[in-house]
């Protein structure tokens, strides 16, 4: 019951904010505020309640709901899930006090879609029936185009529509996988599924059958990472966002990506990853061994391609972007190498890269609303006058680059830990990536806050009590989760003990 | 299987004698009048839907076959009646409202409507291959006239000529094979012809090619009626230059018409495996079915006309439908049955919002709805979900009645047909979001409100509602598991 609300709250939030009149801002924005605290309050609660030790799924809820295809509201959740939806339901406030002053027009329709958007979020983290993951996971779509096409920069109808068109043409493959694994397994129940994809002889462990549908799924769950070469959309849907809907593009639809690749690819189709990430399983099935290579060359190019490309940006918000493609290669590169560290390395390293990228965001954001631009050689010696909004983004940058002590580090590690087991020669070339990664943060800061004054900031702001209000709590989980990460692993480590692991 | 006599036949024949005693009323009423006051007449004709509604439901289905043979009234049959007095009763409020009819035409408008309407109700129960032909003849000569109602306007005269051109080829076509196939067999009942078909194919006398012309001829005149490729040509100009509520009526209505008597035909007469075997027809309707769904989104992308591009998402839609029949499962069948319901709604309501738009600003063309979010938000938002069900996006609608199709298409196994279905779905979501777009994203020097009456807005509601709570109600998914019944009897 508590998670329903948790889902449902904030689409009753909706109906309640469609109500208001169109003129009652104020209103609109504290009724939008309460709405996505209450899910946070119910986070609290959930995290209260929730059993780090148990092996079984909690908060479960399981109701026939469309009896035709067998179809259940089946809802739980489990250490991978956990920690993705406080991460939701902490970010619904503060994307909603990010957005309090710089959405113009329209901002009855502004809150109502986002709250649309974070019931999509939560309900697909928390569902257990492929069907209804599938619903979710779309239902995200048309607020976020909306969101980006409507209240965007100058180029959001582009980008709006091909972000709209790329996510669909992934998710229509990840439709076809999922009627081929309901018309074999007979089920969406996905609990049930993973245990039938293990049973020796049933039509779902056939490797070349859980081949074909790993990669229907892979290719929609990798539009969304995005992993290379799917990743052209995200560029530009980050660039003309508006700031609150980059900081949830980010820190939250990107790891719907990695979530539905551990959750159904790697405990679903185990014959399938195993495919992809193990040569001995590729030359089995009498292809050649390269294709155990995939997933890691994947995670590898995502690193180093995206790091590269943060280098060469001008415009920081797209230099964000791209430096997030590059860690979500670190999340690809500890799948890949499906052992405990690395696993953990990957589950951890995307909680900690919503926070960061979620905070690094709202930095963009300020920064842009003062100057109106986002070119990084346009500024200069911000940080002068603005010491402690300096502060903050130098706090955000050495937790991204992978300083020790703060959270980033913690997650790559690992992976890379994890990683160097089975994929020497890759997880060496990989850390090119964190070199790049803590070259252009570095670059970012010097050039941005550090030399002489531009004059044209003589008179700018320094960071309002708002937006620090945004930036506190995410900067206080930083360095926490940076200190101590037991205190997240702890959450999960049962669940990844249960996933198909290999020594 | 007995089937009644003429007499007998009566009491559960009510319905059809219903309409064709409105049909016969709306002419005097429209004459009594003198051409004025014609919504008189289109309250008469919703009066006469209404009460054909109430008689098709109290007869209910009793699996009999009618007329010693010649019409069959099951569950099927009744499902189609409902679907098409539904879109007959919406396309008379169309009319209604609708401002580029002449009004003094309008009283003899209703009456071949309901005319079309009886038409119809006789092709989704025929079950003789004149039957089937009669019936299809009294639906499209009206349907011609009905098309070119707008005499003043070229383009609708224009329309009902290569309509009518079309269609008088494609009839013939179909009614030579339907002589060949009564030479073949010796009989007109779909069900005897199934009989002796099966008979000849088991004993090694049957010619499979003379078999396969018939299914070719037989497929031109019904998939012209479907508007799939390669007889869909007539459509996009037939659609656009009639009268917008004709539009919608024949996209929808025109169209379950033309599926149901596809189905019972081919259900009841060349289902047996060993005539799938040795003539590969389902094949033949999967490329047909890629190639229409293929055709019909391509040629809508550049489309600057909304009717136009709802015409050619309709032809798309007719191949989305089609895979569900490529081997006439019943779980295929059931399918297609359930997308017609949502297809109803969302296909309506998006021909709704095209007739509001243009009785108030006049245009057709997608500039026009610029900006209509500021101007309409209700009616922007209604139309974006319409646009957005036909895409097939969740938890709308539309995505899950192309879901059911898909699995039907993938229990087969056809993983070729499905990916290219669900590869067109991601094509057709370009069209449609460029109306989305023009109503939402961009802006336009024209920022004044509209103003709708509370009767439109109403009706839209009509429409949005379902398009919304189809997919998340059980007992739509049993009626349509329901209504396939035994077509065959």
């Amino acid at each position: 019951m508590l998670l329903t609300l948790m889902i449902f709250v904030p689409l009753i939030g909706m109906i309640v904010v469609l109500c208001l009149p169109r003129n009652a801002e104020e209103t609109i924005k504290r009724t939008t505020l309460v709405f996505t605290l209450i899910p946070l309050i119910l986070g609290v609660m959930l995290l209260a309640g929730y059993d780090r030790e148990s092996e079984d799924l909690q908060y479960e809820v399981n109701v026939m709901w469309i009896d035709a295809f067998k179809i259940h509201y089946h809802i739980g959740i489990d250490g991978l899930s956990v920690t993705l939806i406080l991460l939701t339901v902490l970010l619904g406030p503060i994307c909603v006090i990010a957005s309090w002053r710089n959405i113009e027009k329209g901002i009855k329709a502004y809150m109502g879609l986002f709250l649309l958007l974070e019931t999509g979020m939560v309900g697909f983290f928390a569902a257990l029936d492929l069907f209804l993951f599938y619903v979710f996971f779309e239902l995200t779509l048309l607020p976020m185009y909306f969101l980006i096409g409507i209240w965007g920069g100058p180029r959001r109808e582009y980008a709006a529509i091909k972000f709209f068109l790329y996510t669909l043409f992934g998710s229509v493959l990840m439709l076809i996988a999922m009627i081929a694994v309901y018309l074999k397994g007979g089920t969406f129940d996905i609990p049930t599924l993973i245990t039938l994809a293990q049973q020796d002889g049933h039509a779902l462990a056939n490797p070349v059958f859980q081949i074909w549908v790993f990669l229907g799924f892979f290719i929609g769950f990798a539009v969304k990472v995005p992993i290379f070469p799917f990743h052209t959309w995200l560029p530009d849907a980050h660039v003309e966002a508006p700031t609150a809907i980059s900081v949830i593009l980010a820190a939250i639809l990107l790891k719907m990506g990695t979530y539905g690749l551990i959750r159904v690819n790697f405990a679903m189709l185990p014959e399938g990853m195993a495919f992809f990430t193990d040569p001995e399983a590729a030359v089995k099935l009498g292809r050649s061994a390269t294709w155990g290579y995939g997933l890691a060359i994947l995670g590898f190019i995502n690193i180093v391609y995206g790091s590269f490309c943060a280098l060469a940006q001008t415009d920081f918000k797209k230099l964000v972007a791209y430096s997030s493609i590059g860690h979500m290669g670190f999340v690809i590169l500890g799948l890949a190498a499906r052992n405990e560290s690395g696993v953990t390395g990957a589950i951890l390293q995307m909680f900690n890269h919503g926070v960061i990228s979620a905070m690094l965001f709202l930095l963009v954001g300020v920064v842009y609303d003062r100057a109106h631009h986002r070119e990084i050689n346009g500024f200069g010696g911000l940080g002068t006058k603005m010491p402690i909004y300096t502060g903050i983004t130098t706090l955000a940058f050495m937790a991204s680059l992978g300083l020790p002590g703060l959270s980033g580090f913690v997650g790559e590690a690992l992976a890379l830990l994890g990683a160097y087991s089975k994929y020497q020669v890759l997880t060496i070339l990989s850390t090119i990536g964190i070199v790049v990664g803590a070259a252009y943060f570095l670059w970012t800061l010097q050039r941005v806050f550090l030399g002489k004054l531009n004059p044209k900031y003589e008179g700018i702001s320094e960071i309002n009590g708002r937006e620090i209000l945004t930036l506190v709590p995410l900067g206080i989980l930083t360095i926490v989760f940076g200190v101590y990460p037991s205190l997240l692993i702890n959450m999960f480590n049962q669940a990844v003990s249960m996933l198909p692991l290999v020594p | 299987m007995t089937s009644l006599t003429n007499i007998q036949s009566i009491p559960y024949f009510i319905p059809e004698l219903i309409l064709v005693v409105f049909a016969v009323g709306a002419i005097l009423l429209d004459l009594v009048n003198r051409g004025r006051n014609t919504e008189r007449v289109a309250y008469l004709a919703l009066v006469g839907v209404a009460a054909t509604l109430i008689a098709v439901i109290a007869v209910g289905s009793s699996e009999k076959s009618l007329f010693l043979g010649m019409i069959r009234l099951d569950s099927f049959a009744v499902f189609f009646k409902i679907i098409i007095l539904v879109a007959t009763a919406v396309t008379v409020i169309f009319s209604i409202k609708s401002e580029e009819l002449d009004p003094r035409m309008k009283g003899e408008y209703y009456a071949l409507l309901i005319a079309v309407t009886f038409g119809m109700f006789l092709m989704v129960s025929s079950k003789n291959l004149l039957m089937i032909f009669i019936s299809l003849e009294t639906v499209s000569l009206t349907s011609y006239i009905l098309a070119g109602f707008l005499t003043h306007n070229p383009r609708s005269s224009e329309a009902a000529f290569k309509y009518i051109t079309y269609g008088a080829v494609a009839s013939g076509t179909m009614l030579f094979g339907f002589s060949l196939l009564f030479g073949l067999t010796g009989t007109g009942d779909v069900v005897q012809i199934s009989h002796r078909l099966t008979e000849m194919f088991s004993a090694g006398e049957a010619y499979p090619l003379v078999v396969l012309v018939i299914i070719t001829f037989i497929l031109a005149g019904i998939g012209y009626k479907m508007a799939s490729v390669p007889f869909h040509m007539w459509s996009p100009d037939v659609y656009e230059g009639a009268p917008i509520p004709i539009t919608a009526f024949l996209s929808v209505a025109s169209k379950a018409a033309g599926f149901a008597l596809f189905i019972r035909l081919f259900y009841s007469t060349f289902q047996a495996s060993n005539i799938v075997g040795s003539v590969d027809w389902s094949l033949m309707l999967s490329i047909v079915s890629a190639l229409t769904m293929t055709l019909g989104n391509l040629a809508a992308l550049p489309q600057q006309n909304v009717k136009r591009l709802l015409a050619y998402s309709s032809i798309a839609h007719g191949g989305y439908l089609l895979m569900g029949a490529t081997l006439l499962t019943p779980e295929g069948i059931q399918a297609i049955l359930f997308y017609f319901i949502t297809y109803l709604f969302m296909n309506l309501g998006a021909f709704f919002v095209v007739v509001l738009i243009a009785n108030e600003l006049g245009s057709e063309t997608i500039d026009g709805y610029r900006n209509l979010w500021s101007r309409a938000p209700f009616v922007a938002v209604s139309m974006a979900i319409f646009l957005f069900s036909l895409t097939g996006i969740p938890p709308l609608a539309g995505f899950f009645g192309k879901w059911w199709l898909f699995m039907a298409v993938i229990k087969q196994e056809l993983y070729w047909l499905a990916v290219v279905g669900l590869l067109n779905s991601v094509v057709s979501l370009y069209y449609y979001a460029r109306i989305v777009k023009a109503m939402f994203l961009e802006s336009s020097d024209e920022t004044d409100a509209i103003s709708f009456s509370w009767g439109n807005l109403a009706l839209l509601v009509v429409f949005v509602v379902p398009t919304i709570i189809i997919g998340f109600w059980n007992t739509v998914y049993e009626v349509s598991r329901a209504s396939l019944g035994r077509i065959v009897g």
